[in-house]
């Protein structure tokens, strides 16, 4: 699916009347089938980018094409179907702490099951195959029906991203894949995760902190900074120099993950019950 | 990499073991439906049917007649009334069991290890207060209104058996919880028991055993309309005569009014809450 | 030394609060006042006489087999009543709790104020009234009070049900909804995972409140020990109400060793 951002801003829904937007003035064209990779310090706007590719978020000004297609200017019915066909996996990984692995994976699938057969589904898993397969891809096929919360960072994170594996979305974004990995399982990942993008010819955009894993994986570097794109080249011609200004005042970062994605959100803590009995 | 060749088809292990849930729950049902003659189609019966749709009719419009709402105003109060009388008396009950069973006014647990007397004494209070507990209110009702006779009697009594226990365990818990070094420096000091309550313990609880106590006010009001229903006078009691003789208007006037003083109380309780805060 | 703190005054005329409390004060005294409390009768010789004897004859529990096998029977009632009020009140309070939570920041959730004011409107009757408002419709017996504590018991859970999803966490919904997927879906597939602890928890302890509900729900009729209950005692059969409150207390005690026992279980 090809995307196409013309001089799009965007802000959190949270944030304050007085801070400026998260993503300011971005043009970006990815073709179909491209796979791009998207760097920056921390507090770049790169998570902001990637859900407003999503239709998570509508832009403030500009506009954004998916396909061709205006997704804020469809029917409902419509932009679900779209996105559908899209996935965005956040950088923490988003698995309910005791469901099973199995089943987790496997809610990739769901925009294709009815509702009946996805309740089945939750019964006695259907396609458990196509859940081991994904799985087997970063050598997890072993903890297939292991509850998530069981798990370390590291697997947990590889299980959300064998759910993209798992469906056939053709427009794959990727936030901060690799931030519980190490060097060799992170090899594993982004090879299994170019793989599967070249497989399908679907469109791959990711943002990753391992600067040269970047380099190496990705055809197509973009450079962010502040919102805004600082640079966008292809992975020969990023130079030291580039890199340096790009991380100017974040140095530290340019080698490690900021964010581990160990955190585990705790359950909810059960609010005071006062009851007459 | 390894591929997944055909193999057997997995099987998933949790399936043995909802499939026996499933079924022992269905084996469990239906000795629960025939014990409770769970044959909810009798309500549509044609001789159940039409006196329920009658009364339900009748609740529109429910009674106004100054008269009637006098009356219903005048149990209202009596209702209020015995719930503040039984919680009157249940102070007078539980903060004594509470003094008396808390360890934190021991002298002898001062130096170390408390005696055997006090120790017996402080636990077969807390059975009493146990014992108070387990009954429901309703039962002593029902016996105390085969004593003194059907009215008020017996629900400020019943409330104020109950209530005391309850009150006087969680007394007793919050006294135990605080910091008890002021309370043993008074005491070993030579200041009385009574004395150390009044300068240590109250002082420091008085905030959180207020709050409690009139939560279970509002408790108590529930309470007092149930007993109503076995001669205790006030709502309830007007409530259990309409209904026996079928007068919709009346009841729907009556359940209205609860309400109403439910959350009026729940109010009331909610704010004196955040105020003692 | 550090300067010690004074306890704060008892009664302080700026105090909002205060002023309250010496509201709830006098509203004790007019109680007091007001009422038609037989306090002479309570406390005669009579009176205590009569409790003497009752006390007296409970002591003595009624234990005949024929008996026995009755009290068994009506045990058994009441800890069904109280299962099949809780499961049923699972299932409509759940349904209830979906409509009247507001899952995330642009949920419409234009159903939430209607099904709360529902959900508090069960809530507040309490189960013996509905028991007796029941009973007009279902007749004498245990199907009055299953439905009663179900009603009732939707009513409490619906409330708590629907604050453990407003509060469960947002990332796994929040991934599913970029996808387009239905918010059905998102519910079995997101929400009710984090949530199923909670939800168990919740119903367990309001298993063990039926039990006690159910066992003297019957007092109006609604079957059960209850029944058996107001029933002996209505004709000062004093040794036979010895034995089912004995009844009622070795129930509770069963349903909340259960209900712990459960509780262990889950946590495991």
């Amino acid at each position: 699916m090809q995307v196409l951002l013309a001089d799009a801003s965007a802000r959190h829904p949270a944030a304050k009347g007085n801070v400026p937007d998260a993503l300011r003035h971005v043009s970006l064209k990815v073709q179909s089938g491209e796979q791009v990779a998207i760097i920056g310090p921390s507090g770049a706007g790169k998570t902001t980018l990637l859900q407003l590719t999503a239709c998570a978020l509508k832009p403030t000004t500009g506009s954004l094409q998916l396909g061709d297609v205006d997704p804020w200017g469809l029917p409902i019915r419509a932009l679900q179907k779209l996105r559908a066909k899209l996935f965005l996996a956040p950088q923490v990984p988003p698995l309910p702490p005791r469901q099973r692995v199995v089943t987790a994976v496997l809610a990739g699938l769901l925009p294709q099951m009815g509702i009946w057969a996805s309740l089945r589904s939750l019964f006695y898993p259907t396609h458990i195959e196509t859940a081991d397969a994904a799985l087997a891809r970063f050598d997890l096929a072993d903890k297939l029906f292991e509850r998530v919360d069981r798990l370390s960072g590291g697997e947990r994170q590889r299980v959300g991203l064998a759910r993209i594996l798992a469906s056939n979305a053709q427009l794959l974004l990727v936030d901060e894949p690799l931030s519980a990995l190490d060097p060799a399982r992170s090899e594993q990942a982004i090879k299994a995760l170019t793989d599967t993008a070249a497989e399908r010819g679907a469109t791959l955009v990711a943002t990753l902190h391992h600067v040269d894993m970047a380099l190496r994986s990705f055809p197509r570097i973009i450079g962010m900074r502040d919102g805004q794109l600082v640079f966008d080249l292809p992975a020969a011609q990023v130079s030291p120099k580039h890199l340096h200004d790009l991380y100017a005042q974040h140095l530290h970062e340019l080698d490690g993950p900021s964010v581990a994605a160990d955190h585990v959100p705790d359950a909810p803590s059960l609010p005071a019950v006062m009851h007459c009995r | 990499m390894q591929t997944v060749t055909s193999r057997n088809p997995i099987r998933d292990p949790a399936w043995m073991g909802r499939l026996f849930w499933l079924l022992a729950g269905t084996v469990l049902l239906w000795p629960v439906l025939v014990l409770t003659e769970f044959k909810v189609w009798t309500l549509f019966e044609a001789s159940n049917l039409k006196p329920t749709l009658k009364f339900l009719g009748d609740f529109f419009p429910p009674k106004i007649e100054g008269e009637f709402l006098l009356l219903v105003a005048k149990e209202t109060w009596r209702t209020v009334a015995i719930a503040t009388a039984g919680i009157a008396l249940a102070l007078v009950l539980a903060v004594p069991l509470a003094l008396l069973s808390v360890r934190v006014l021991s002298v002898s647990a001062l130096t170390g290890k408390m005696n055997k007397l006090p120790a017996v004494l402080r636990t077969l209070l807390r059975w009493v207060m146990v014992l108070l507990r387990s009954v429901p209110e309703l039962i002593w009702a029902l016996i105390f209104v085969r004593v003194v006779g059907l009215g008020p009697t017996a629900g400020v009594i019943a409330i104020a058996l109950t209530y005391g226990g309850m009150l006087g365990k969680v007394y007793a818990e919050i006294l135990e919880s605080g910091d008890a070094q002021v309370t043993q420096s008074l005491l070993r000091n030579g200041a009385g028991r009574l004395q150390a309550f009044f300068y240590g313990l109250l002082p420091q609880n008085a905030a959180e055993l207020t709050s409690y106590s009139v939560y279970r006010w509002e408790c108590a009001i529930r309470s007092s309309a149930v007993l109503g229903f076995v001669g205790a006078g006030g709502l309830g009691q007007q409530m259990d005569a309409s209904m026996k003789m079928f007068n919709g208007s009346e009841v729907a006037t009556m359940l209205i009014v609860f309400m109403l003083l439910v959350w009026l109380a729940d109010a009331t309780s909610a704010w004196l809450r955040k105020e003692l805060g | 030394m550090s300067p010690r703190k004074m306890p704060p005054p008892l009664f302080d005329a700026r105090c909002k609060a205060c002023w309250f409390v010496f509201g709830l004060v006098c509203l004790t005294v007019a109680s007091f006042w007001t009422l038609d409390l037989k306090w002479a009768q309570f406390f005669s010789l009579d009176a205590a006489g009569r409790m003497g004897k009752f006390v007296g004859e409970m002591l003595v529990p009624e234990t005949s087999s024929k008996f026995l096998a009755k009290l068994g029977w009506a045990a058994l009632e009441t800890l069904a009543m109280s299962a099949l009020g809780t499961g049923l009140a699972v299932i409509f309070g759940l349904a209830l709790a979906v409509p009247a939570s507001k899952t995330h920041h642009d949920d419409p959730a234009q159903w939430r104020g209607m099904t709360r004011a529902v959900l508090n409107m069960l809530r507040s009757i309490p189960e013996l009234v509905w028991a007796a408002l029941l009973l007009i419709s279902a007749g004498l017996g245990p199907l009055a009070g299953t439905l009663a504590l179900a009603l009732h018991t939707s009513g409490v859970l619906g409330r708590l049900f629907a604050e453990s999803i407003e509060n469960a966490g947002a990332g796994p919904a929040f991934a599913l909804r970029c996808r387009g997927i239905s918010e059905a879906k998102i519910f079995w597939y997101a929400t009710l995972p984090q949530i199923l602890p909670q939800l168990a928890s919740y119903t367990l302890y309001r298993w063990e409140n039926n039990i006690r509900a159910a066992a003297v729900l019957g007092v109006v009729g609604a079957g059960g020990l209850g029944q058996m209950l107001a029933f002996h005692m209505g004709l000062f059969q004093m040794g036979e109400t010895g034995s089912i409150l004995l009844a009622m207390l070795v129930l509770v005690a069963l349903v909340d060793a259960l209900s712990y026992a459960s509780r262990r279980w889950m946590s495991v």
